[in-house]
């Protein structure tokens, strides 16, 4: 156990290193450009205002709260400290709302959705890839140019056409949002009913594309340990057809958990896309409606949240690797 | 190398994949040359016209007619001209005032409609609890259903100089013209989109856009991977170690949020099309890198490097002669992957109204943004939005089909 402590150690540590490299380029990023969203903010929250002392005192007001007349170190650690406090400023498009509590009420969605759907497509990805790697014949042959096909829909494609298909065209399943329109969030039957409903599309666009991008992989991962020398050596030994492919799964299976701990950022981002299409109220809507109303301080929110939520994705699977590679265990153990 | 490309080819995958693509770049160059329009002109006037041929309507009144003796019949033009409410009021004076059930009512067959009322319907029945102006709006019906079933055609008048009308001519039921007589049919294969442009026209010249875009971000992401690649598998030592955790640094924050965040800052002022082009370059290098450093330190000590080394060579010829070579493959693979990539990340990023801030040229993501903000997954329009995925899908498709087919030529081991 003391060998895995200094693996998660060193782990958690390039985590954090990680976060604050993130929160770093958060900050800098939209101040190295030529359009600084600071005085962004200033031109937008003057207009319309004629009275002069009070936009002397807006300005003066945000001055205070960018640091604006400080050096951008300290612009920074006022960006940071306010953040840990969880105050990303007031958003423009809907004010008088918080940021904070805009992010609060969309993240959630935004989890439940993708978490589940993103395991889901993975498992079954996995499978289906391992099992045509092992069956090959007309099982392989056929699927592998559907999944490879299915992989490369965007996920926005994939989530307009179940959308055209059905809710639509068969009328079976809502077009949008993630309750009826004419409910009010409730505990009440009705209410969860209505929220399963709303969330089978993007669920579903979400695990069609990931089990398509899997199963490829699986599949040749699995090949290439099909064809290993232990596998050979084993079955001249007489092992049991099962327990090689028990030993295959597994070791094809750890370049597929790394595989997915590098592509979830990726993964997210287009299921941030595909939520818009559903108008799914978790946080891929809520950035498109901060980038149309150019609602700066939620645009900044949300992108921190995301990556805060890619780098504890990550970090989850590096733990669930250590525990499922031997090899690390083995290591720590010298 | 010619013996390599004959194996390329020789894969089934590269070669469908190879297919594909082709077909769809030469699309993009030889379409234009075919339809000379500007593909951006807003030819419908409205939105999102359903894919088909488009008639002149005042060219087909003056145009030769033929006679066909195909019957037209009176049901298909009574279905045309009785609608819903129509239909349902004289379904609704049959059951209370004509004595006729329910249930031998039909609505949706206009014809046998028409029947019952004629059998049933006349003016001078007790219409108890109807008021005047229903019943005056039944017997004006029951004239309308008259003239519709006489079929005498539709009359053709013009103006008078001083200013009454004058009957023409006569179209009857029967007069035909054909197409090719008309002069100014068009034709929308896939329709026009929410601005009143043709689809079809419009999907060819966004394709070359995206495809420029690909190319430009997926050169720009291969280069910098390269270039951190070899220096960092080559030279090892700390170079290696402060680029390999700069790359670990942008594997695991996503490259979508750093993109998001620049393009917005940028300012939709700045963005054009080659802008977010090499925006997205810079983004997504790391996997190149990752993968040509892995390569090169497994070549790195290979006898002809050391060889080389021995021999005195510089570094830049080391690279070009020893290792270069030998990772070509790997490059092209990359190169072929970000390609597809970058296609997909400006459609992602123009959906989030991030794409080129342009009205002058489309993207296959812009014209996903363009359908999704005029709702055409909603009304049922989707010439607007299919093609567009169904490009990108294939573009991506191909790209991948050939990534994989000359993985398996370079990979043995992954032959099956």
């Amino acid at each position: 156990m003391k060998g895995f402590r200094k693996y998660y150690g060193q782990k958690i540590l390039w985590y954090l290193i990680t976060f604050v490299i993130a929160v770093l380029l958060n900050f800098i990023l939209p101040r190295l450009m030529p359009g600084d969203p600071t005085s962004t903010i200033m031109a937008k929250v003057s207009v319309g205002m004629t009275d002069a002392s009070a936009i002397q005192k807006v300005m003066e007001e945000y001055s205070a709260k960018f640091s604006l007349d400080q050096p951008l170190y300290i612009q920074f650690f006022r960006f940071v400290g306010n953040a840990l406090k969880g105050d990303f400023g007031i958003s423009f498009t809907q004010y008088p709302r918080a940021v904070s509590d805009i992010i609060a009420s969309s993240v959630w969605w935004t989890v439940c959705l993708q978490l589940p759907a993103i395991i889901v497509g993975w498992i079954l990805g996995n499978l289906l890839g391992a099992v045509a790697a092992y069956i090959k014949g007309v099982f392989d042959k056929v699927l592998l140019p559907v999944f490879l096909f299915i992989g490369n829909i965007p996920a926005f494609g994939m989530a307009t056409i179940l959308l055209t298909v059905f809710a639509v065209n068969l009328k079976w399943l809502p077009t949008g949002g993630g309750y009826g329109y004419d409910l009010i969030p409730n505990a009440s039957w009705s209410f969860f009913l209505s929220m399963f409903k709303h969330y089978q599309l993007p669920f579903w666009s979400i695990v069609l594309i990931t089990i398509g991008g899997q199963a490829i992989g699986m599949r040749s991962m699995s090949i290439y340990e099909l064809n290993a020398d232990y596998v050979k050596y084993s079955r001249f030994l007489g092992i049991k057809d099962n327990k090689i492919v028990g030993y295959v799964f597994r070791n094809a299976m750890l370049p597929q958990v790394t595989g997915l701990a590098m592509s979830i950022g990726t993964m997210m981002g287009g299921a941030l896309v595909a939520e818009t299409i559903f108008s799914y109220p978790g946080l891929g809507s809520t950035l498109l409606s901060a980038v149309t109303g150019q609602d700066y301080p939620l645009i900044s929110a949300c992108t921190l949240i995301i990556t805060i939520m890619v780098l504890l994705a990550n970090l989850f699977v590096e733990i669930i690797y250590g525990i499922i590679d031997p090899r690390i265990k083995a290591a720590q153990q010298d | 190398m010619l013996n390599t490309l004959k194996q390329v080819f020789r894969s089934p995958r590269f070669l469908v994949g190879f297919i594909i693509f082709i077909t769809i770049f030469l699309t993009v160059i030889i379409y234009p040359l075919i339809v000379t329009v500007n593909p951006l002109d807003m030819v419908g006037n409205g939105n999102f016209f359903k894919p088909g041929t488009y008639v002149n309507v005042s060219e087909t009144m003056t145009a030769k007619k033929y006679t066909l003796n195909v019957d037209v019949s009176s049901a298909s033009k009574l279905d045309r001209q009785l609608d819903e409410t129509q239909r349902s009021k004289m379904s609704d004076w049959l059951v209370r005032f004509g004595g006729v059930d329910e249930s031998e009512i039909d609505t949706s067959d206009a014809a046998a409609l028409v029947e019952l009322w004629k059998n049933h319907y006349s003016k001078d029945v007790d219409q108890k609890g109807l008021i005047a102006a229903d019943k005056k709006y039944f017997a004006r019906l029951d004239g309308k259903i008259d003239n519709m079933l006489a079929s005498s055609g539709i009359i053709i008048a013009t103006e008078n100089e001083d200013g009454t009308l004058s009957e023409n001519s006569t179209i009857d039921d029967q007069a035909y013209v054909n197409i090719k007589d008309l002069q100014t049919n068009r034709t929308f294969i896939l329709g026009t989109d929410n601005f009143g442009r043709d689809v079809l026209t419009e999907l060819v010249a966004a394709t070359k856009v995206s495809l420029q875009i690909g190319l430009i971000a997926g050169s720009i992401a291969t280069f910098i991977g390269l270039i951190l690649g070899l220096l960092s598998g080559y030279l090892g030592g700390t170079v290696d170690n402060i680029i390999t955790f700069i790359t670990n640094l942008f594997t695991v924050i996503p490259s979508f949020i750093i993109l998001v965040l620049i393009s917005y800052s940028v300012g939709s002022g700045a963005r054009g099309v080659g802008l977010v082009a090499i925006i997205i370059g810079f983004t997504s290098w790391t996997w190149t890198t990752r993968s040509v450093r892995s390569q090169v330190i497994s070549l790195r000590n290979r006898d002809h490097v050391n060889l080389s080394k021995l021999s005195g060579h510089s570094m830049l010829r080391i690279v070009f002669t020893d290792i270069l070579p030998y990772i070509a493959s790997y490059v092209v693979m990359a190169l072929i992957l970000q390609i597809s990539s970058g296609i997909l990340a400006e459609a992602q990023l123009s959906m989030l109204g991030l794409g080129p801030a342009t009205t002058k040229t489309a993207t296959l993501g812009l014209m996903m943004n363009w359908a999704m903000q005029y709702s055409a997954h909603l009304n049922g329009s989707w010439w607007a939005y299919f093609p567009v995925i169904l490009t990108i899908a294939l573009i991506s498709f191909s790209l991948n089909l050939m990534n994989t087919g000359l993985d398996q030529v370079f990979n043995p081991q992954l032959r099956d």
